[in-house]
């Protein structure tokens, strides 16, 4: 993108909450800031390991679970339940890379989803810490000194900082040797090794700073909907992300962000006219079609359409 | 002791419909190289099925296990030739994608025709268990124990003495030399498909009755399946069916003795841990697919 | 022999590798030195291969020593002995194929850096330098192959000799002090075959030793300082080119694999 159109891009985020009169809007933005954030954690993993992770919704729901519990029983401020929710999922994702070390396509994908299973139904089943299926009401909104960030403005604005940070940190990651070697597992894994490329390592690298992003996006989701129950852990969450991130272009910085805004806005948009299992009905259709007709993604396809048009 | 007993023939009630799933998979894994994550819906398409055929068409319950076995392997075989033939030359990963997409395509539009609420599907069985000595088990569960052994007997026949069998295996052993010889791949892939998500559907219909059908029920079933097939190892059907049993008696006893809450928690376990310990499966001294 | 050992590049006793019943390796034993190019030839299931799998941690022999500079690799694993200095390419051409060739090579340069998350996320200034450095490197070596017009293209694009390059500036990116080559030459034009003895040359030249299979004898005969012959697993001879020539069982493998072709 050229820096004009970054620039304007920029202008509108910033100044979304001014022109956008309407709360449902903004209500949508903060969401698909939200997933934006989800999305791009996604990819670190599929988008440049290579690596399919189903589980995804386990380390979102951790930290959503985590931010509610700190704030709620221990009464933290929200600005430490954030960075200890993040560091919990992070602690999840170490885990479940040294679980998938050697593992590779269908196996890893398996012991993902194996994890949030178990995690989904640890949180039903200890009622004592989770409140089981009725979940956790009055998650407070955080605060700023003397001022609450209830308000959806002001929400819009953390989220908004999330969405950068998240992006400003894959964009440093993809651009130095550790994103470098991500890739390098994805494409040749054996060549990687004999320049010295301790695939494995980057592996559980890779797992960890992406879970930490999955339970930044759960923290914020708690405190914003200020109710966390097991439908966090739901597969439907997981299934967003894997779509946001195919339909934008895996692999690319900006794909994700992409997906994230047309797969939040689009089913809001259609919402009226149809139901919720069309729409999942159709996401399943959706992720055949792109497969099969653009394996690539939107951002990787328009780049492309660019090229061919300059003369 | 007694309970240990029920508990085990529980067990195999529950371990024989693993099976057969985990038997579906297996074949569709090692034969096509093809992950797929849409296989438990076949398993709740079955339940559905068997439910349509008795409500709608007032067909015998008997009739109507037999139609949905049917139903699974045909919208199998169109399956496999509609979306998985034209990317026959793609990755494994491609593939996994697509099936994801089916996956959550079929039990959506399960949830659409038949909603979210849970169907009870009728059976003719009595509901008094019988017993027998110090175990006791109600006849519907025994039905699903014999139909469950005899469709794996019939697998195995199909697989070892027939000769799509034999062209089968040879496939799964070495597909190009199997070209050569005549073997076509492509039918071998449809047919493998067809079979497996029969299979599926079986199982789908044998448990139905036993619970209840939901559109969600797939999804646990998928990973059961999933965690058979690793506990047997890829594409080996001993090793498949032993794990079945294995898993569903292992899932009796850890509800019976541990918590009912994480019965579900023990396929996940079983994956991750056999993932961990012993990638190739529990079984893998034993002969591959014959 | 043993006073020797101290100075040898790598020095391997006793190699074993057997895959189930079969042994691909049963009991090598030769030595690489230092600054010298090495080669090691034999029929196709000689082991070849095998030896260079075992010897850079891809598969784990059944029995055997194999020292690099006097220290034992065994048990290491690739990345970690790619650390010390050994670097191997591959018999089937192996490169990044959806990377342009200049991220290929800086995938190579690796071990060249040294930012780790904190670097990458938080010290702007420090990663900056260390890619430009990273990226002057990558040009560098580019260049050092004749592949510097090439650096913005997707490697899988490239024909398939300049493929073979791009895998060998993949390799010069880690600064290997031993090189191990699986076939350079293979299925390339005299033109290329001529560009590559040309770089093994130059590679020696700046202080890296390196140990070759290859098929090609005159390109065999013409480059090493020395060669080792595999049959069946074990080495039949070893010693200069001229002698390797001479050598009767040498000239009995191979006019007897030719046999067996024919």
């Amino acid at each position: 993108m050229s820096g004009a159109g970054r620039a304007v891009l920029a202008g509108l985020a910033l100044t979304l909450p001014f022109w956008l009169p309407n709360p449902y809007f903004l209500h949508v933005a903060i969401m698909a800031g939200i997933f934006g954030v989800l999305a791009l954690s996604l990819n670190l993993l599929l988008g440049y390991t290579g690596q399919l992770s189903l589980g995804h919704a386990a380390f979102f729901g951790i930290g959503a679970y985590a931010s509610a519990l700190l704030t709620l029983r221990l009464e933290w401020s929200f600005w430490l339940a954030l960075p200890a929710a993040v560091a919990l999922a992070a602690l999840a994702g170490w885990l479940i890379g040294r679980l998938a070390l050697k593992l590779r396509g269908a196996y890893f994908v398996l012991v993902t989803i194996s994890f949030a299973g178990v995690v989904a139904l640890v949180s039903v089943n200890w009622m004592e810490l989770t409140n089981g299926p009725l979940g956790l009401p009055g998650v407070p909104a955080p605060t700023l000194g003397p001022w609450s960030l209830r308000g959806k403005p002001a929400y819009y604005y953390l989220v908004l900082a999330a969405v950068l940070l998240a992006s400003l940190v894959c964009r440093r990651l993809v651009h130095s040797r550790i994103g470098r070697a991500f890739v390098a597992l994805r494409e040749n894994e054996p060549l990687a090794e004999s320049v010295g490329v301790d695939v494995t390592h980057y592996l559980v690298l890779a797992a960890v700073v992406s879970a930490a992003m999955a339970g930044l996006a759960g923290s914020l989701y708690a405190h914003y909907t200020r109710f966390v129950s097991p439908e966090v852990f739901l597969f439907s969450y997981t299934v967003t992300m894997v779509i946001m991130v195919v339909a934008g272009g895996k692999g690319t910085l900006a794909g994700p962000l992409v997906g994230a805004l047309i797969f939040t806005v689009l089913p809001e948009a259609l919402r009226a006219v149809v139901s919720w299992q069309w729409q999942m009905l159709a996401y399943g259709v959706l992720l055949i079609l792109l497969v099969v007709f653009l394996p690539r993604g939107i951002v990787p396809a328009i780049a492309a359409w660019r090229v061919r048009q300059a003369p | 002791m007694a309970e240990l007993l029920q508990h085990l023939v529980n067990g195999l009630v529950l371990g024989g419909t693993y099976a057969l799933l985990g038997i579906g998979l297996t074949l569709i894994f090692g034969l096509m190289n093809v992950v797929n994550f849409a296989h438990g819906e076949f398993y709740t398409l079955g339940a559905y099925a068997t439910f349509a055929a008795l409500g709608l068409a007032g067909a015998n319950f008997f009739a109507a296990v037999l139609a949905a076995i049917a139903c699974g392997a045909v919208l199998g075989a169109l399956c496999e030739q509609a979306l998985l033939r034209p990317l026959r030359a793609e990755s494994i990963d491609t593939t996994m994608l697509v099936m994801i997409g089916v996956w959550i395509a079929m039990q959506n539009a399960e949830l659409l025709i038949w909603g979210g609420v849970a169907k009870s599907i009728p059976h003719p069985f009595p509901t008094a268990p019988l017993v027998l000595g110090p175990v006791s088990i109600a006849p519907l569960r025994a039905f699903v124990l014999v139909l469950a052994a005899g469709l794996i007997v019939m697998a195995y026949l199909a697989i070892h003495r027939t000769r799509l069998g034999t062209a089968m295996r040879a496939t799964f052993q070495d597909r190009d030399t199997a070209a050569l010889m005549g073997v076509r791949i492509h039918r071998m892939h449809t047919v493998t498909f067809a079979f497996g998500s029969g299979l599926a559907a079986a199982a789908g219909a044998l448990l139905g009755p036993v619970f209840l059908a939901y559109p969600s029920m797939g999804d646990l079933a998928s990973l059961k399946a999933f965690s058979v097939v690793i506990l047997g190892g890829l594409g080996n059907l001993p090793g498949a069916t032993l794990g079945g049993l294995l898993l569903g008696i292992a899932e009796e006893l850890g509800a019976g003795y541990i918590s009912s809450g994480y019965r579900d928690a023990v396929g996940f376990v079983i994956i991750i841990l056999v993932l961990l310990l012993r990638p190739a499966g529990l079984f893998t001294k034993q002969e591959r697919i014959g | 022999m043993a006073r020797a050992a101290g100075t040898l590049t790598l020095a391997v006793r006793d190699l074993a590798v057997r895959f189930g019943g079969v042994a691909a390796l049963a009991g090598v034993s030769f030595d690489v030195h230092p600054g010298t190019i090495t080669s090691v030839i034999g029929p196709n299931g000689a082991g070849k291969t095998t030896a260079f799998n075992a010897i850079t941690g891809y598969l784990a022999p059944t029995r055997g020593r194999i020292e690099y500079d006097g220290s034992p690799l065994t048990g290491l694993r690739p990345s970690a002995i790619a650390a010390r200095g050994i670097v191997r390419t591959f018999q089937r051409t192996s490169v990044f194929p959806a990377l342009t060739v200049a991220d290929n090579v800086m995938i190579g340069l690796h071990l060249r850096g040294v930012a780790g998350l904190v670097d990458v996320t938080l010290r702007r200034r420090r990663l900056a330098a260390e890619e430009s450095r990273l990226a002057r490197e990558a040009d560098g070596i580019l260049d050092f192959v004749g592949l510097g017009r090439r650096r913005g293209e997707r490697a899988s694009e490239l024909p398939y000799g300049e493929q073979r390059l791009v895998e060998l500036a993949v390799a010069l990116g880690a600064r290997p002090r031993l090189l191990l080559l699986d076939e350079p030459g293979a299925g390339m034009t005299t033109a290329e075959k001529t560009t590559v003895t040309d770089l093994i040359y130059r590679i020696r030249d700046q202080a890296t030793t390196v140990l070759l299979v290859e098929h090609d004898m005159r390109m065999v005969m013409s480059i090493s300082d020395a060669v080792i012959v595999l049959n069946h697993g074990r080495v039949i001879a070893a010693g200069t080119p001229a002698a390797i020539q001479a050598h009767p069982d040498v000239i009995r493998a191979y006019l007897g694999s030719a046999g067996d072709r024919a």
